[in-house]
């Protein structure tokens, strides 16, 4: 049962194609992953699927809905979360003001009771803060509860952002280059929190992401743009040998001696 | 160093953090409470004009401080909200009505306002609402029939539950009306800082973009900001109208607008501490100066520095000394000073180190 | 021939503020922060032009007192980026406003307490002089004053397009980090362009003197500026200049056509509208990026 439908999706920005007539979907439980050389429009489809751009072709259905008419703020609403490649957290708060931010479409009380702080008010809160605990003990953020974002580490503000978005218990995550910049521990972190999302959190994951180390071992479908345009569709290893792909990525040099070598290969 | 265990989530909810700090302000508030008893009328008013200050501060800083948006107007609503008032009053409206509905009107004014200018930013608001400032000034002088225009009106005599309030006449109970306001806006405020409302109002200040993909409304929230920004800066306005006696199109000019934002500077933006602080600059400069001109004529007998407008001069340095060394404001020295205290001496020089952030051109969006 | 003296008198004071204008919009293609106080730059510059040349001061010759006022002020303004505004590299915008905001209220108040509030009139050796074209009588200034603020406008727009240096201050103001990294000297060139600021203060101010009379407030129709960089859009330096002409014609228009009390806000009132439903002014500078 497919989740999310990107049907003939074509941006332009001006005279420039950012997205062409690009067409996936994503099924409920899958880990999805965009991947594709830089300018290849990976961004740019997550900024679609949030509705920060309009697409000026094509569709893009949420759980069998059409999501065009709605507002980047009205997004989360259907249970969809994201993270951002440059870390977009708030600077100023701490790491649990931050997740608290992320359960704000679950606000049940209007701004008013907010003013005289009712009961109601106060047992959401503990609510909310219930649930941001689980993630942070999940996160391993604990030592980090009560710091300001300002302060911390690059590789502790991207656990941040990504906690910041589960928060918000979503039934799908974009992840937008998750293991940028960590080292490889951290990145052997991320693999084992992105396997623990899809199996026991059950929620749909697609992530862009360069590192063919964190995709090949998470994904269950990869899909690779290059220029806008699709070039591969399938599991991580199937794209990684497709000549286009290889072509992309390598340029025709590294395709050719793909192909030397699995001729030589057959002639031994 | 103090540790501080909690024991549930409620004691982050808590408006103290923990019992040494409950027993200091308990202590400020009974000191304020009993500030009538210990000190003559002069100062009791200079405390109401503080008081009323830090109202209006923590009007501007909501909106400021807490959701990122400068605004050089707010003396407009100010305005809105001291004539409101005393047009009612003069209508024979009981106070208790009056004062509060005039709070509602600057706010709804405030909101109505703000929708077309809100998708400004930076720049562009501070000199939309500078132009809101200075249209205001205008439109009292072209209201004069309601307004009183350029001779403007005079504070009416007004009584809460039948006992008579007046600055002059009555100055204990005017401070005390004053100071249950300030309580009252005080504790809303802090309501407000602890609930989703104003994560949410934090959120927009610091990344409109990550705000909108958790599913806040920012046209709505800044408009909800602006709303109570200008409904409680309303109210200060009535109240500076009252203590002042009497008023026109120039005691609510773009002057005061622009003291208030500096004011608030001064005081530290993004804490409702700020807007305290900043108000006891204001209140106190006049004095200050006072006394360092006779202090530096007795000590080099000359009767220097009586120029006039030096009270603007002085606040100016004064805000030019906060931004070039001290940023943060009288209260964010204020945290790093106490800082160095509970974590002596351990306290790292960088740990309240700015990161700079380098300019990137607006114009391309 | 009412129309005509309305026109000119409109368009002279247009060109103040179209240099006042022109100031702001200088610092901010290089910068992109708004110097509030260039008003009072212009005001400053005015007062130092008054105590070189006035006779009840130094009574230098006009002729010379301009240069050295107009020199005076550029090494004002490189002084105050270099001492002040400089400390505040790295901060939001907003610290830069505020900032100016200060230094403006103390600049008032320093000319106030040196020279005194009451109004003073430059002493110009082509004071009351008239211009007759046919049946047209215009006043020497306002002529003089339209047609120096063209030039330099004109002057100002090649300098940006061609010279080197007006092409390092864009490139600075538009990242500032990569100017950095390409060897463009950006705090220097920040002081520079702060210096120009100055300079064009300096005329503006000297213009204005030789229009009519002074004192420590005068700065305050920097406001009026601000109406016109915002309608000729804050990035252009010519549309700077048009915004100014643009309010200076509105100005007598309105009062002519509006009643009294009314014809006060228009120039305030069409910025707010400009601010509002074309935010980027007439000669546009935004353009879309692609993310």
């Amino acid at each position: 049962m497919s989740l999310l439908t990107l049907e003939n999706v074509t941006l332009r920005f001006g005279g420039l194609v950012a997205v062409d007539n690009v067409s996936f979907h994503v099924g409920e439980g899958e880990v999805f992953a965009l991947v594709g050389p830089n300018g290849a429009g990976k961004s740019t489809l997550f900024n679609l699927i949030s509705r920060f751009y309009n697409p000026a072709e094509g569709d893009i259905k949420f759980d069998g809905k059409s999501i065009l008419k709605m507002r980047s703020d009205q997004v989360p609403s259907l249970g969809i979360a994201r993270t951002f490649q440059n870390i977009e957290l708030f600077e100023q708060s701490t790491v649990l003001q931050n997740l608290l931010v992320g359960r704000h479409r679950h606000t049940g009380v209007s701004g008013f009771a907010q003013v005289f702080f009712t009961p109601k008010v106060r047992e959401q809160e503990k609510a909310h803060r219930r649930i941001v605990e689980e993630i942070i003990e999940f996160l391993d953020l604990q030592p980090y509860r009560d710091k300001y974002i300002a302060g911390l580490p690059y590789g502790i503000r991207k656990v941040v952002e990504l906690a910041r978005a589960l928060a918000s218990k979503p039934k799908l995550l974009l992840l937008d280059e998750p293991a940028s910049g960590l080292s490889l521990e951290e990145t052997q972190d991320m693999i084992f929190w992105i396997e623990d999302i899809k199996r026991h959190m059950g929620i749909t994951v697609i992530m862009v992401e360069h590192d063919m180390n964190l995709v090949s071992a998470v994904s269950d479908r990869v899909l690779a743009l290059a220029d806008g345009k699709e070039l591969a569709i399938g599991t991580p290893q199937e794209v990684q040998s497709h000549p286009e792909v290889i072509k992309a990525y390598l340029g025709t040099g590294a395709l050719e001696n793909e192909i030397q070598k699995g001729a030589g290969e057959d002639q031994e | 160093m103090r540790f501080v265990f909690k024991r549930s989530y409620n004691d982050d909810l808590k408006l103290f953090k923990h019992r040494a700090q409950m027993f200091w302000y308990l202590a400020l508030l009974v000191f304020v409470v009993a500030l009538p008893w210990l000190i003559d009328g002069f100062l009791l008013g200079e405390a109401t004009n503080i008081l009323i200050w830090a109202i209006a501060g923590m009007g501007l800083m909501v909106l400021a401080g807490h959701t990122g948006q400068a605004s050089l107007g707010h003396a407009a609503f100010m305005a809105l909200g001291c004539y409101a008032t005393v047009i009612m009053l003069q209508r024979g409206v009981p106070f208790i009505i009056a004062f509060p509905l005039a709070g509602l009107i600057s706010g709804i004014a405030g909101v109505i306002i703000a929708l077309p200018v809100l998708r400004l930013h930076g720049i562009y608001l501070a000199i939309a609402t500078l132009a809101i400032s200075v249209l205001s000034e205008d439109f009292i002088i072209i209201a004069a029939p309601w307004t009183g225009g350029v001779s403007g009106l005079v504070a009416p005599q007004f009584d809460i539950f039948g006992v008579d309030i007046n600055r002059y006449g009555t100055p204990i109970l005017f401070y005390f009306l004053t100071l249950v306001v300030t309580l009252l806006v005080l504790g809303a405020y802090r309501n407000i800082l602890r609930a989703p409302l104003g994560r949410a109002f934090v959120a927009v200040r610091d990344s409109e973009i990550s705000a909108q993909a958790m599913g806040i409304n920012i046209t709505k929230t800044k408009a909800i900001s602006f709303g109570i920004s200008c409904a409680i800066v309303g109210l200060a306005g009535a109240l500076l109208g009252l203590f002042a006696g009497a008023f026109n199109n120039e005691t609510f000019n773009l002057v005061l607008s622009i003291q208030l934002l500096l004011m608030i500077v001064i005081g530290g933006l993004g804490s409702i501490h700020g807007a305290f602080f900043g108000a006891l600059v204001i209140g106190f400069l006049p004095q200050g100066i006072a006394l360092s001109r006779d202090a530096i004529s007795n000590a080099f007998g000359v009767s220097a520095l009586t120029i006039p407008g030096i009270e603007s001069g002085v606040f100016a340095l004064i805000l030019i000394g906060f931004i070039l060394f001290e940023p943060t404001g009288i209260y964010g020295r204020w945290i790093k000073i106490r800082t160095y205290f509970e974590l002596f001496p351990f306290y790292r020089k960088g740990m309240f180190k700015r990161q700079k952030s380098y300019l990137k051109t607006e114009r391309m969006k | 021939m009412d129309l005509a003296q309305l026109v000119i008198s409109g368009l002279a004071n247009g060109s103040v503020y179209g240099l006042i204008a022109l100031g702001f919009v200088l610092i901010y293609k290089a910068t992109e922060a708004v110097n509030f106080a260039q008003g009072d730059f212009m005001m400053l510059g005015a007062f130092i032009t008054v105590w070189l040349t006035n006779s009840e001061y130094m009574g230098i010759d006009f002729w010379i007192a301009v240069p050295i006022a107009i020199v005076i002020m550029g090494v004002f303004g490189y002084l105050l980026d270099l001492l002040v505004i400089r400390r505040l590299f790295g901060q939001p915008q907003i610290a830069v406003v505020i900032l100016t905001i200060a230094i403006g209220f103390i600049l008032r108040f320093l000319v106030g307490a040196i020279w005194k509030h009451d109004p003073k009139l430059l002493e110009t050796p082509f004071a009351g002089q008239e211009l007759r074209l046919g049946e047209l009588v215009l006043g020497f200034e306002e002529v003089a004053v339209i047609i120096v603020t063209l030039l330099l406008t004109f002057a100002l727009f090649l300098f940006f397009r061609q010279a080197k240096l007006g092409k390092a201050m864009q490139a600075a103001s538009q990242n500032q980090l990569a100017a950095y990294y390409v060897g463009i000297p950006v705090k220097r060139i920040q002081s520079l362009v702060w210096a120009l600021a100055g300079v064009v203060a300096a005329v503006a101010g000297v213009l204005f003197a030789s229009k009519g009379a002074i004192d420590p407030s005068t700065g305050l129709l920097g406001i009026k500026a601000f109406a016109a960089a915002v309608i000729g859009g804050f990035g252009s330096l010519p549309g700077a200049l048009i915004g100014g002409l643009i309010i200076g014609l509105i100005e007598p228009f309105a009062a002519y056509a509006l009643p009294s009390g009314y014809s006060q806000i228009a120039p305030y009132a069409v910025m707010l509208l400009v601010l509002i439903f074309r935010p980027a002014g007439l000669f546009s500078q935004m353009q879309n990026k692609k993310v």
